[in-house]
């Protein structure tokens, strides 16, 4: 690693930093112009106005948005992310005993994701044009075009109601033993592949295609070298970057985008909650979600290009 | 009228089955009590039916001995979020209400057919249904190991009237003018006005009972038949028996797991696949998916709760009686009824009693589907062929449907209604109440004089069609200081006639909760104030595994 990619580093955290702040601001505006805000709908159908006056005054709802969003902004700075308006639990505490489980899904769903991806993005690169290819490609379309929440209510109709070979739900709380985790494991991470893998494998097939036509592939065959061996050795390392960033792109859908799966299986997760929040006008919540996803999507490519400088020693020497 | 003594034993369980089954074929509350040969009791007063503390158990299907102790099941309510909580005060969901009766017990209790009995209270007196007393039991104690007291009850009410408690039942609490403990077991309650029903204004969720000096309710601690082993609002809670309960043998289970699936499919799915052993909220489409099962059956509750159509009465074109009677006359109920509900519905006649309630008029014509007739009020009232929107919301049970139905019926008449469909989010907040024609809805209330009280007084907030209607609030008040119930009674027969022919306020139908239960679930039965029992299965119910 050289000057250059810790000149990258910094570059791109700064340029985060940014990034945050505009998005609080623009999440902190539109919660703002929702009909109804936190004290309405924690009184809900039936409030007075008194009441609802009362609770506006106890969650400072009566000052002006600039004022209630800088006050925010402090408090975050001192590390205190605030107090949940709908609970009066600490943002941290519902934080954390969500995290976990969106971490765990997402690492499950990428083990099994992501290696799949690669083989089948490979070897239909490889098969361009030939039966596997056509197989694959049409697998993987029809993968992307069927919804999740098909996928996801199909299969726990097969495998749940009428077989009865795996759990319907999803507890993160309940796991003792391997075949426990297992169980209650498939459904979901099977869905969340259904959706993932053939966006990476796709975008695979495309890199390594994109490497295979170049002229130093064709000097290679011309060469002699084994078909596995070009792959492989020479056109894979070219690919790497394009590959990881949609490696990048599809793993940040898992830590924030995965509503409909943690709904059906009610999976106790971070997209879950934050739906949660929005509906409550949680604002302390909704921000410290937004940040979240936010951080990591920014993590994730951040790490996606270095992967590719790395990878690469042009880049690397650059 | 002097102090009334309310602890006699009056009525055995069956006695009450009887009694509520003639109510039902429209008996007269006089001829039900003069059926049970105690006619005397008619001048004691509605509040009045209460079996002794100690015939308690004899009114409920679960008479201690009967279940099978011990066992774990799982129930998946329908809705659960961030904003779950263990302060009976806030309760605003099923979720909530099922929660508050595992970890409190209320003053009184309501049995399956709305009576309130005896629960903490031990007995209650009072004189011109207007200074209560309430004498607590000696026996029961905290999950905390704190006895219960005169001043924990001062306290559970009294928090209501503050606005910061941010109380659901704020509004009712106003008429309490003065809660005070006049001896460690003993608590006197003045209210503004004589008010026979406080017995069961008492057995309200709401006004179940917490230790003096709560402040944080998510330890859920209270006098109730479990005890909170955990609770993530949003995730799950689980309630483990508690096994000094001062009601002896209760209750059976020894872990209730209570988690929320929002998905209906879902949750159908997560019962028959043995995940769960309850949940509520069935859509009438999924009852035949739960009654293939042989392990699982469907519990059909008739219920108080109804989507009305709201017409409001101080804007035009509500203002003209004629159009507000044109659209009661619109309302197919039959159709709705199969169409919209499946037949897990009960025909309304356009005022908030339901059939088989307490003071449910029996004698009042039923309103008919008669587009001709409501062609020619139209007609009369020189709207024939105007346009008109109509405000609907799946916030509403079932109003989307209803209002598809509507349209088309009401094209038979010439009159053209478009159907303005709006989200559930912010729909209470900013439509509910603000649109000519709209829908609501009302989820069961206690009695009838809550229901009337709430929402067809004319100066209550939620007088959803803005009605006004002077007899109607001078019969409301007078009912509620008459503690003669066949005049009672008669007053209730009439002001739901008041609001029948013309109140702004068009009832199609009163929507049935609909549970699916697993087969090895005993002692499950149903209540009209929602599923799950009334969210009281928890102390009731057994596991037969």
């Amino acid at each position: 690693m050289n000057s250059n990619t810790l000149w990258l580093i910094g570059r791109r955290l700064g340029a985060a930093i940014v990034a945050l702040l505009i998005v609080s601001m623009v999440v902190f505006a539109i919660t703002a112009v929702l009909p109804g805000d936190a004290a309405q709908q924690s009184l809900g159908q039936f409030a007075t106005p008194e009441q609802v006056a009362a609770l506006r005054l106890k969650l400072g709802l009566d000052q002006p948005g600039v004022l209630r969003y800088l006050h925010w902004l402090m408090n975050l700075l001192s590390g205190d992310m605030g107090l949940s308006v709908s609970n009066a639990m600490p943002v941290t505490e519902l934080m954390a005993g969500r995290v976990p489980n969106t971490l765990m899904l997402a690492a499950a769903t990428a083990l099994v994701s992501v290696p799949v991806a690669l083989v089948l993005g490979i070897g239909s690169a490889m098969g361009r044009g030939g039966r596997i290819d056509s197989f694959l490609s049409f697998f993987t379309l029809a993968m992307v075009a069927v919804p999740e929440f098909l996928v996801a209510t199909l299969a726990v109709l097969i495998f749940a109601v009428n077989l009865g070979w795996l759990s319907a739900l999803s507890y993160a709380s309940d796991i003792t033993s391997p075949w426990q985790f297992m169980r209650t494991y498939a459904l979901p991470v099977m869905t969340l592949c259904c959706v993932i893998v053939a966006q990476m494998s796709r975008m695979t097939r495309a890199a390594v295609i994109d490497q295979l036509d170049s002229p130093y592939v064709e000097m290679a065959r011309l060469k002699g070298v084994s078909p596995m061996r070009i792959v492989l050795r020479h056109a894979l390392p070219n690919a790497i970057g394009p590959i990881a960033n949609a490696i990048a792109l599809s793993l940040s859908y898992l830590l924030g985008g995965v509503v409909i799966v943690e709904t059906i299986f009610n999976y106790p997760g971070i997209a879950s909650l934050m739906v949660d929040a929005v509906t409550n006008r949680d604002m302390a919540l909704v921000q410290a979600c937004t940040m979240l996803f936010c951080t990591a999507y920014l993590g994730l490519v951040l790490i996606a290009d270095l992967c590719a400088i790395l990878s690469n020693p042009r880049l690397r020497n650059q | 009228m002097t102090d009334n003594k309310i602890d006699s034993p009056l009525i055995s369980g069956q006695d009450s089955m009887r009694v509520f089954e003639g109510l039902n074929r429209g008996m007269s509350r006089r001829n039900a009590l003069q059926m049970l040969g105690v006619a005397g009791v008619a001048a004691v007063g509605a509040g009045s039916l209460f079996g002794a503390a100690g015939k308690l158990f004899a009114d409920e299907a679960a008479t201690p001995g009967k279940g099978k102790p011990g066992g774990r099941i799982r129930v998946a309510g329908m809705s659960s979020s961030t904003a779950d909580t263990l302060d009976p005060a806030k309760g605003a969901l099923s979720t909530d209400y099922a929660r508050h009766y595992m970890f409190y017990n209320g003053l009184t209790r309501f049995d399956p057919h709305l009576v309130p009995q005896l629960e903490l209270a031990e007995r209650i007196d009072n004189t011109d249904a207007t200074l209560w007393t309430i004498t607590l039991r000696k026996d029961v104690t905290f999950h905390n190991g704190k006895t219960l007291s005169a001043a924990d009850v001062v306290f559970s009410l009294s928090r209501h009237k503050d606005p910061l408690t941010g109380s659901k039942v704020m509004p009712l609490m106003e008429q309490f003018v003065e809660i005070k403990a006049t001896g460690t077991n003993e608590v006197q309650i003045r209210l503004s006005a004589p008010n026979a029903e406080l017995p069961s204004i008492l057995a309200v969720s709401h006004l179940l009972i917490v230790p003096e000096g709560t402040t944080d309710f998510n330890a859920g601690v209270g006098t109730g038949p479990f005890k909170v082993k955990e609770f993530k609002p949003g995730v799950r809670s689980v309630a483990v028996r508690n096994t000094g309960y001062w009601k002896p043998g209760l209750p059976y289970l020894d872990e209730i797991e209570f988690i929320a699936i929002g998905d209906e499919a879902s949750r159908v799915n997560a019962l028959l696949s043995g995940d769960v052993h309850m949940i509520n909220e069935v859509n009438p489409r999924s009852t035949t998916r739960i009654k293939a099962s042989a392990k699982h059956r469907v519990v059909d509750a008739p219920s108080g709760n109804y989507t009305d159509l709201i017409i409001r009465q101080d804007q035009m074109p509500g203002k003209s009686a004629e159009f507000t009677q044109a659209m009661k006359h619109l309302m197919d109920r039959e159709q709705i009824k199969s169409a919209v509900f499946r037949g897990f519905a009960v025909v309304g006649n356009d005022h908030p009693i339901a059939p088989g309630s307490r003071y449910y008029n029996a004698d009042l014509p039923q309103t008919v589907y008669d587009p001709e007739k409501a062609k020619f009020l139209l007609k009369k009232a020189g709207m024939e062929s105007i346009s008109m929107p109509l405000v609907a919301s799946p916030a509403a049970t079932g109003s989307v449907d209803i209002a598809v139905l509507l349209q088309q019926s009401a094209k038979q008449a010439g009159l053209k209604l478009d159907v303005n469909r709006l989200p559930s989010d912010g729909y209470w907040s900013n439509h509910w109440m603000k649109h000519p024609l709209s829908f609501g809805n009302i989820n069961p209330r206690p009695n009838a004089d809550v229901m009337f009280s709430q929402f067809f007084q004319s100066k209550a907030p939620w007088n959803e069609s803005g009605w006004q209607n002077d007899q109607f609030d001078q019969l409301l008040m007078l009912a509620r200081g008459e503690t003669d119930d066949a005049k009672r009674s008669k007053m209730y027969a009439d002001m739901q006639t008041l609001v029948h022919d013309h109140c702004g306020i068009g009832v199609p139908v009163f929507i049935s909760n609909i549970d699916g239960v697993d087969q090895r679930i005993k002692g499950y039965g149903s209540n009209p104030l929602g599923g799950f029992m009334g969210y009281m299965f928890a102390e009731q119910v057994w596991l037969d595994a």
